[in-house]
């Protein structure tokens, strides 16, 4: 053996198959390492000698790599590209080392190798199962104050990152006929079988180059070459077909509805210097009609004292790092084992020249002719026994073993540990589609049962033993599923032959002997979560007989690697414990993700203005210019207010309001929705979906309509127009706008399909600019062309057609204000244009933009309810002052039975009333409560509350709209509104604070 | 009252005027303004309108028919979104005729940006759930779909062609959103 230490002290000379000549650098914890292209971060530190990388998440232990892949629960460490770029927890053993990588630990202070918190480790007998729930119960105020915050504090794995993310991520929905999940031999070889026939293929493996175990599996022969130079001449082929497409590095991480399958591409993460527009990562949301699972098995360690300790690692991990890396895990290595596969890599590693002291094997007889081939080797068995105990903290120095059924210790002295338990099939993604899991007993392993959607399990995961076999079944079933997702089938029948290849049955699971029931033994299930079997017996002798109950008392399982590695120990030491058999304990059900996804790859675009979409006006652009100041109602953008130099929002407030009482105002109205009713029933639809009645109304008449839902609350309000016999123009609320449209759809879809007349969205279609005043119409009327403006011909509440600058409209005349006024309805592209000719005219005349707030304030002085802030959904008509707007005659309606209910119609209810502060210079606060003894003892009896409030200009004094209990009969009387500077005392009055007769609508 | 003064011209501002976006791969620009009118109607009407709209009204689910600088594209089975590019209002054809139906002028409630290049579908599938492979999605399907966190109207004019309707204030939005998903669409 020979050693090249260019590349790391552990790295074998002609082992492995990176190139020797491609050497990255890298730091972990500041120290410089160098590795090679294609090493992971965990592989170039093993050829380093380097194994502690981590403390552990409770205990603070020192921590090693256990695996070589997805599953690691040990080495997570945080990888620092830059200062914007930070990631946390990061398995050492996925991310690829590139040149001028930054890695450092996590969970120790002040250094990895000293660190404060493994005092922890010594305190444990104090921090058992369950100890947060039990310790941290009293004093009860002390949780939210003393220990959730110091928990947190010292709990938690690895640094967030602090600042916004610089990356940037893509996504991309695809359909394919067959995605195939997994790209070992049983993965290739079904999408190879799918391809074949034409298919649409996605195939995926989250590795960076394909191959699964044949990367480690030195004995896989296919079609007569190495297994993993077939897989990678296999993979190029496929990637050459038009109908496939190949994706390494690529989780699929959740399993949904339908053959929905979310798939993560790690894009930039393995580059030294990404090109700045490629993203990090890239989504793909997959809709498959058929899918093939082939995600292999997980192998499982066994359980033992300190069984994790750095050095100890799984078998087939130590020999992916010697077949693939070409790294030695150790110079002198143990091997513990329960089945036959660590035999395996104890052959390679001991011909690749390693050390290997014995194989200390727990079962009593070992099939005969591994035994013989490692005794050729001159490699010691120990069959029958167990290691009791193993020597070093930092790293593994030394195992004690004993026979398992007692005799006499002996102490070997080792650098590294590999392990194996035996395989879990990995069913996750198959669980997570809904399927059911069986139990092979005499395999003791859970396997794929009942189906629920239309995928099918190959190879490994599902529990096919033998190269040859898994072979046969995945061509099968690539074939198979191509022609169920439909295609014409003109499969080539490909056969491929191969030999070798590991069976993944065997093994066991639970602790093994030295981890006793009754020890202080740490004897590690899921090194995540620093459970240990002993943590799972007491969950169980604390009385938690079920494994999800054991799983949240112990958190086994809980951690990001969700236990791939312990779940089956944890449910066999449960079992045991509870002396009954493992599918009556039963197993978790496996959630999306299968590991980790950054909330970039989910969030994707969705950020900045593609958060969530902004909507502008068409006369946007002008409001800008004029310094308009922005409300956010809903996603629109509307002018709040226009302040002039030195004026603040309230002065700007009293300008505006003002000037649309004295001359007139313009207001961008554009944003209340709009309906288009069709049809020769659009007069009957409207009778049923509206309080009012609207037979009767002439064509070029508007009315103020209310709707409301089944219950009788108000759901919505506006003005209708009477287009022509068969057409009528809705308007909603800028928030109403959507709900209103699939309400009426809903009710004349369900309700009422024997009416001829559709509804059409024209909310974008129109511009609308309010403007009211006494001057509106002078300020119009040079502009408007074809439309008589006499109160005569045109009266308040009447629309009609011609055009303004030229331009079709329909004019309103109508008023938010309670002043004479129009809203001019243009096509939207000519919103500005016409607002700005109006502006023109109106100069003379005082003519003020205004926004929102002055919309409030006028509307409010003349007692207009704003459905949504005088109402909550639980105001009637009746509540608010709208009696008059309901037909008295009419016999339906929708919540016209709702508007009977007792509830509804009984005396004290909350009504709309007005309220006056004594003090005409306070303003009330909305949402302020409202009692009638402001002396009585705390909790008062709250009678109402204020809903809106203003300072008006115009009326010189504060006012204010409120619903109070049995309000319309408490008109004079003093109410109170406590508030935590004092009391404020209000007069209740009429909800009309200006024109109470409305003289100036008609101008 | 004096005789109304009627401005000579008045500007048209189209919401999207200026943007391009895009790359070697994906063109984004929006369209000109065209002429659309949302129609409604039974099948018993079809014929009837047809003829006065001088397009056969598709029945097929997400397809439409050309005739000229008109397309009728099939939104639902009693709705059509009827498009004229050629400067000829729909809805005007429409007035006089007499059989059943809701014609609504929405020329200007929508607006469209044209998605071409061999990047297209890519650029589109970054935010739209539908299969448009040309086998599913051919060269004159339409669907009403979503993009991101929008609604919009799909229509593939061409093989690396589509034209993506959305409502007016949203099309910024769309036109961002699709710049966004063409810097990596073909990655």
């Amino acid at each position: 053996m020979s050693f090249n230490s260019k590349s790391g002290s552990n790295r074998i000379a002609g082992a492995g198959r990176l190139t020797p000549a491609k050497v990255v650098r890298f730091t972990f914890d500041g120290q410089h390492f160098t590795g090679l292209e294609g090493d992971t971060l965990a592989s170039a530190l093993l050829a380093n000698g380097v194994h502690l990388v981590g403390r552990s998440f409770k205990y603070h232990r020192p921590r090693g790599i256990l695996s070589a892949g997805a599953e690691e629960p040990n080495a997570l460490v945080g990888i620092e590209r830059d200062r914007t770029r930070r990631q946390p927890n990061v398995r050492a053993t996925v991310q690829e080392v590139y040149d001028g990588l930054k890695a450092v630990s996590q969970n120790r202070w002040p250094s990895l190798g000293f660190d404060i918190g493994s005092l922890n480790d010594l305190m444990s007998p104090f921090f058992t199962a369950g100890f947060y729930y039990k310790t941290f119960m009293w004093p009860k105020a002390a949780w939210k104050s003393l220990y959730e915050p110091n928990i947190r504090a010292a709990a938690g794995l690895g640094e967030a990152p602090d600042e916004p993310d610089a990356d940037h991520y893509a996504s991309r929905f695809a359909h394919c006929d067959v995605l195939v999940i997994g790209a070992g031999a049983a993965g290739l070889s079904a999408a190879l079988a799918a391809a074949e026939t034409g298919a649409q293929v996605i195939i995926c493996d989250e590795q960076a180059q394909v191959g699964g175990a044949l990367r480690y599996d030195s004995g896989a022969r296919i079609e007569g070459r190495p297994g993993y130079e077939w897989a990678q001449e296999t993979a190029a082929r496929l990637a050459k077909m038009d109908n496939v497409r190949m994706l390494t590095r690529t989780t699929a991480f959740g399993y949904y509805a339908q053959n929905f399958v979310g798939l993560v591409e790690r894009v930039t993460e393995h580059m030294a210097r990404p090109a700045h527009d490629l993203p990090r990562e890239k989504l793909w949301q997959v809709r498959a009609r058929r899918v093939i699972l082939a995600t292999g098995a997980i192998e499982r360690h066994m359980v033992f004292a300190d069984n994790d300790r750095p050095g100890i690692m799984l078998a087939a991990a130590a020999r992916t790092y010697l077949n693939h890396y070409g790294v030695a895990v150790g110079r002198k290595v143990g091997v513990y084992t329960a089945n036959d596969s660590a035999y395996a890599a104890a052959i390679d590693l001991k011909r690749a020249g390693i050390d290997i002291p014995a194989i200390v094997d727990l079962r009593d007889a070992p099939a005969s002719d591994l035994i013989e081939e490692v005794r050729g080797l001159g490699i010691e068995v120990l069959a029958g026994h167990a290691v009791k105990k193993v020597g070093g903290t930092r790293r593994v120095s030394s195992l004690t073993v004993t026979p398992k059924n007692g005799g006499s210790t002996r102490s070997i002295p080792v650098d590294a540990l590999i392990n194996s338990a035996g395989w879990t099939p990995s069913v996750h993604l198959f669980s997570q589609s809904r399927g059911k899991v069986r139990w092979d007993k005499e395999a003791e392993r859970f396997l794929p049962g009942t189906y629920v959607q239309d995928c099918v399990s190959v190879g490994a995961c599902n529990g096919t033993d033998g190269l040859q076999e898994t072979i046969d079944e995945a061509l099968a079933a690539g074939e198979h599923m191509a022609r169920e997702a439909g295609v014409a089938s003109k499969a080539k029948g490909t056969k491929l032959t191969a030999s070798g290849g590991a069976s993944w049955a065997g093994g066991m699971i639970g602790s093994a002997p030295g981890a006793g029931p009754d020890t202080t033994v740490k004897a590690f299930i899921d090194f995540q979560n620093d459970v240990t079997a002993k943590d799972i017996r007491q969950a169980v002798r604390e009385g938690m007989h079920s494994i999800e109950h054991v799983k949240r008392f112990t958190t086994t399982g809980m951690a990001t690697d969700q236990g791939k590695t312990s779940n089956l120990h944890g449910l066999a030491i449960a079992a045991e414990a509870l002396q009954r058999d493992i599918p009556e304990v039963g197993l978790t059900t496996f959630r999306p993700p299968y590991t980790p996804v950054t909330f970039g790859a989910i969030v994707n675009h969705a950020r900045h203005e593609l958060f969530d979409p902004t909507r502008r006006t068409p006369m946007h652009a002008w409001h800008e210019a004029h310094g308009a100041v922005f409300e956010d109602v809903g996603q629109w953008k509307r002018p709040w207010y226009y302040p002039r130099p030195g004026e603040d929002m309230h002065k700007a407030v009293d300008r505006e309001c003002v000037a649309v009482r004295n001359a007139a105002g313009i207001f961008d109205a554009s944003t209340l929705g709009k309906i288009e009713v069709v049809g020769p029933d659009a007069a009957k639809f409207l009778e049923l979906l509206y309080t009012n009645p609207w037979a009767k109304l002439g064509v070029g008449r508007l009315r103020y309509g209310v709707m409301l839902r089944e219950d009788g609350f108000i759901y919505d309000d506006g003005v209708v127009g009477r287009i022509a016999e068969d057409r009528f123009h809705v308007t909603t609320t800028t928030g109403g706008a959507p709900r209103v449209m699939h309400h009426m759809e809903d009710y004349l879809q369900t309700e009422f399909p024997h009416l001829d007349v559709w509804i059409t969205s024209t909310t974008e279609q129109w511009a609308v600019i309010a403007v009211q005043g006494p001057k509106a119409r002078d300020i119009i009327a040079p502009l408007v062309e074809g439309i008589d403006l006499s109160t005569e011909a045109f009266p308040h509440m009447s629309v009609r057609e011609g055009k303004i600058c030229g331009v079709p409209t329909r004019l309103f005349r109508m008023s938010f204000t309670g002043e004479m006024g129009y809203e001019i309805n243009v096509p939207a592209d000519y919103g500005q244009a016409v607002w700005e000719a109006i502006y023109e005219s109106g100069k003379p005349y005082g003519l003020a933009p205004y926004g929102t707030e002055t919309m409030h304030v006028l509307r409010a002085e003349k007692g207009y309810i704003i459905v949504g802030q005088d109402t909550d959904g639980t105001v009637t008509p009746y509540d608010a002052g709208l009696a008059w707007a309901i037909g008295k005659n009419k016999t339906d309606f929708v919540g016209i039975r709702g508007l009977k209910r007792p509830d509804l119609v009984a005396e004290g209810r909350k009504q709309l009333v007005g309220l006056k502060t004594r003090d005409p210079k306070t303003v009330l606060e909305e949402g302020a409560q409202i009692v009638a003894d402001p002396k009585q003892a705390i909790p008062m009896t709250i009678i109402g509350h204020v809903t809106s409030s203003y300072w008006s200009e115009n009326c010189g004094r504060s006012i204010a709209l409120a619903l109070v209990a049995n309000g319309s009969k408490r008109l004079g009387e003093t109410l109170y509104v406590p508030m935590p500077d004092g009391v404020i005392e209000v007069e209740v009055t009429g909800p009309v604070f200006i024109d109470e007769k409305g003289e100036r609508l008609h101008g | 009252m004096a005789k109304p003064a009627i401005s000579p011209s008045i500007a048209r501002n189209l919401p999207l005027t200026g943007r391009h976006g895009g790359t070697g791969l994906v063109s984004i620009l929006p369209a000109e303004p065209a002429f659309r009118t949302s129609l409604r109607a039974r099948p018993d009407a079809l014929g009837t309108l047809s003829k006065a709209l001088g397009v056969a009204l598709p029945e097929k689910p997400k397809s439409s028919v050309t005739a000229g600088t008109r397309t009728a594209l099939w939104l639902g089975p009693d709705e059509w979104l009827v498009i004229d590019t050629g400067g000829k209002d729909p809805a005007a054809d429409l007035a006089k005729v007499k059989v059943l139906h809701s014609a609504v002028d929405v020329s200007q409630r929508n607006t469209a940006i044209l998605v071409s290049g061999p990047a297209a579908e890519a650029t589109i599938n970054a935010g739209c759930p539908q299969d448009l492979s040309l086998a599913v999605f051919p060269v004159g399907a339409v669907s009403r779909t979503v993009l991101g966190k929008i609604e919009i109207v799909l229509w593939r004019t061409g093989e690396y062609t589509f034209r993506v309707e959305c409502w007016r204030s949203f099309s910024v939005y769309a036109f961002t959103f699709l710049s966004e998903a063409a810097r990596n669409a073909m990655i």
